[in-house]
């Protein structure tokens, strides 16, 4: 499906939704719907807020398409970005409106709710973006519980390289605990 | 279908709090003369537990113990325990922290982070990040959001290029086949399906798989892009033994398929995905611009033996669109939605404009009764009232005599009145005419020559 580089097909696309083309809105939300719906759905855990979430995120896109810079980082990055933002402060929005209507829990326990819903939703995009040798060794280790050697068997490369995998797919996916609650986009465009 | 864009496939470094404590990547296991061995003599009980189980907290099933790994000291013994260099104990932290290392090199893991800070701190963070691993959800995207979602921007910014309204069902359907189409694991790609379709007289079908009904919407989608002077995708393979057909313009979507089935080695497989949804997409945005021009209005696509003005073929090409998603979702037992109303209703308004120039096809074959009476171009003729129920539905009257005719209702001479899935299965081939379930009344033989040549409508 990419003929074109992501660089590549981002800025094309940018000039596209710029010019006003409504065919390129669709293929936006074609590629990015189940990223967006995805991601929001992790923070928010309703369907109806999720939906919500995705019209915000593609109106925003589709509104201000010179908003994205390419030379901060891949289009998908950004529109990750910009719904975890939007999730993230519709989380603490309602989570702040119960707390002041029935008074239950406390903001230490909202900032809690809110930092653990936060930090599901970038681990979700770190998985499904990370490079899928480092994928496929968690899947290994994690879901179907083979040990490294195996998991080097498996994959047919050595053991050391199993444990660096399974090593650096963790430490990549501890990144998702950075960036504390804000829910600001990281600036710099690295990847959260 | 989004392949790693943010990092390179994986990089030595490392990322976040463990980066640049081991600038060696020795090959092997070393000889153990790391000067920073970490498990001391006296075995610090750890200050880190052991990681927790993983796949016990998910309710799955529990494989099978690993086999004992060859090498390692057999449980029956006195337990040494094992030394292993700084070097490899970090290399572990990884399976350690997932649990996927032999008991002994936990034991001298955790030992290690007794002794090691760096280590500790680095193996509470991955033993953290294993936590958020959990089961990928399946998630069904309501196909209608779509629409919503875009309606929704386009209020808020109206388009300088549209999508035509006479575009949105095609634009409309092959974005819910490709949801579909998401969904499915690769073997249900090759899951048999049955096209059907109504030839000449009777039912008949080709067998095929979800992926080859696929590659049959491309080829036949290629025709649009052939009409609007695009470059298709993929290139139409010439059919060989072709030659007896010299009479005939071009292939139409049969030979196409055909052609295309019979020049691929294999069979079709998810690989054709890609470039049908590049085609599909290119097919929308093509249109947009063209709409309008004269070039546009005048545009016809040729199926072979007939023509369609290009509006009238991206309905047809949303219906057909439709129809075989039904199948693939059938053969992949998938629940399927008819399309949105509106869209339903331009599609039974083509097949009800197309019904006169396929009754008077089928008269000149010999296969429906000949007119009663000769009507001169633009004048009323007899007319038999079609009437779509629910959904999309309403009412067309069809011009019987003759394509020319005018549709009367002072001359109406039988109704047919059916429910849109019933209408919709007959013109896709599904069904029978003969079989359908429809309130009939009136002119027996123009009943059954409307229900004949809706049936026709449908091809390969």
């Amino acid at each position: 499906m990419a003929k074109e580089s992501p660089p590549r097909w981002d800025r094309r696309m940018q000039q596209r939704l710029a010019r006003g083309e409504a065919a390129a809105l669709g293929e936006l939300y074609d590629r990015f719907a189940s990223l967006v719906h995805g991601l929001a759905h992790r923070v928010l855990d309703d369907e109806e807020d999720a939906d919500r979430i995705t019209r915000e995120v593609f109106a925003h896109v589709w509104e201000n398409p010179d908003a994205f810079d390419p030379r901060q980082g891949p289009l998908r990055s950004w529109v990750a970005t910009l719904t975890h933002r939007l999730a993230v402060q519709r989380l603490r929005q309602t989570e702040a409106a119960a707390l002041a209507r029935d008074g239950s829990g406390t903001t230490e326990d909202l900032e809690r709710k809110v930092r653990r819903a936060s930090a599901a939703a970038r681990a979700d995009y770190i998985v499904t973006n990370m490079p899928a040798p480092l994928r496929a060794a968690l899947e290994l280790a994690y879901f179907q519980r083979r040990d490294y050697r195996q998991a080097a068997a498996d994959l047919g490369v050595t053991e050391d390289e199993a444990r660096r995998r399974l090593r650096l797919g963790l430490q990549l996916l501890s990144t998702a605990h950075d960036n504390g609650t804000s829910g600001t986009p990281p600036g710099n465009g690295r990847a959260w | 279908m989004n392949g790693p864009e943010r990092f390179e496939p994986y990089d030595d470094e490392g990322v976040g709090g463990a980066r640049g404590d081991d600038g060696t990547r020795g090959d092997g296991r070393g000889s153990g003369s790391g000067h920073d061995s970490g498990s001391g003599p006296g075995a610090v009980p750890p200050r880190i537990p052991p990681p927790r189980s993983s796949v016990e907290d998910t309710g799955q099933p529990l494989p099978d113990p690993p086999p004992p790994v060859p090498g390692t000291p057999a449980t029956t013994s006195a337990p040494a325990p094992l030394v292993l260099e700084h070097r490899v104990l970090k290399s572990l932290l990884g399976a350690w922290a997932l649990s996927a290392c032999s008991a002994e090199e936990a034991e001298a893991v955790e030992v290690h982070l007794g002794t090691c800070g760096p280590c500790a701190e680095e193996a509470l963070r991955l033993r953290d990040a294993v936590a958020l691993l959990h089961p990928a959800e399946p998630l069904d995207l309501d196909p209608m959001l779509r629409t919503r979602v875009l309606e929704g921007c386009l209020d808020r910014r109206p388009p300088r290029i549209p999508v035509p309204d006479w575009v949105a069902p095609y634009d409309a359907e092959t974005a819910r086949l490709d949801a579909l189409l998401q969904d499915i694991g690769d073997s249900e790609w090759h899951a048999p399906v049955r096209l059907r379709w109504f030839d000449r007289d009777g039912l008949v079908s080709r067998k095929t798989t979800v992926a080859g009904v696929l590659a049959h919407l491309m080829m036949v989608d290629g025709l649009v892009a052939l009409a609007l002077g695009l470059d298709e995708l993929p290139p139409m393979v010439e059919a060989s033994g072709h030659g007896g057909d010299v009479g005939k313009a071009r292939p139409g979507p049969a030979e196409r398929t055909e052609a295309y089935w019979r020049a691929s080695h294999r069979p079709p497989t998810r690989a054709v995905r890609g470039p049908w949804r590049d085609q599909t997409h290119t097919l929308v945005r093509t249109v947009a611009f063209e709409a309008g021009s004269a070039s546009e209005a005048s545009a016809s696509v040729d199926y072979g033996d007939f023509e369609l003005p290009l509006r009238d073929s991206m309905l047809d090409r949303a219906f057909e669109c439709w129809v075989h998603a039904g199948d693939i979702a059938e053969a992949v037992d998938y629940p399927y939605e008819p399309p949105a109303p509106r869209h339903l209703h331009h599609m039974f308004d083509l097949a009800a404009r197309l019904l006169p120039t396929t009754l008077a096809a089928r008269r000149r074959a010999g296969l429906a009764s000949p007119p009663r009476r000769l009507v001169a171009a633009g004048t009323p003729g007899r007319s038999l009232r079609l009437e779509v129920e629910g959904a999309g539905g309403g009412e067309w009257l069809i011009a019987l005599d003759s394509p020319g005719a005018v549709a009367s209702a002072e001359y109406e001479v039988a109704h047919v009145a059916l429910d849109g899935v019933e209408f919709s299965r007959l013109a896709a081939g599904h069904i029978a005419p003969d079989e359908v379930v429809a309130g009939l009344d009136g002119d027996r033989e123009a009943i059954r020559d409307v229900l004949f040549a809706t049936a026709s409508l449908s091809r390969m």
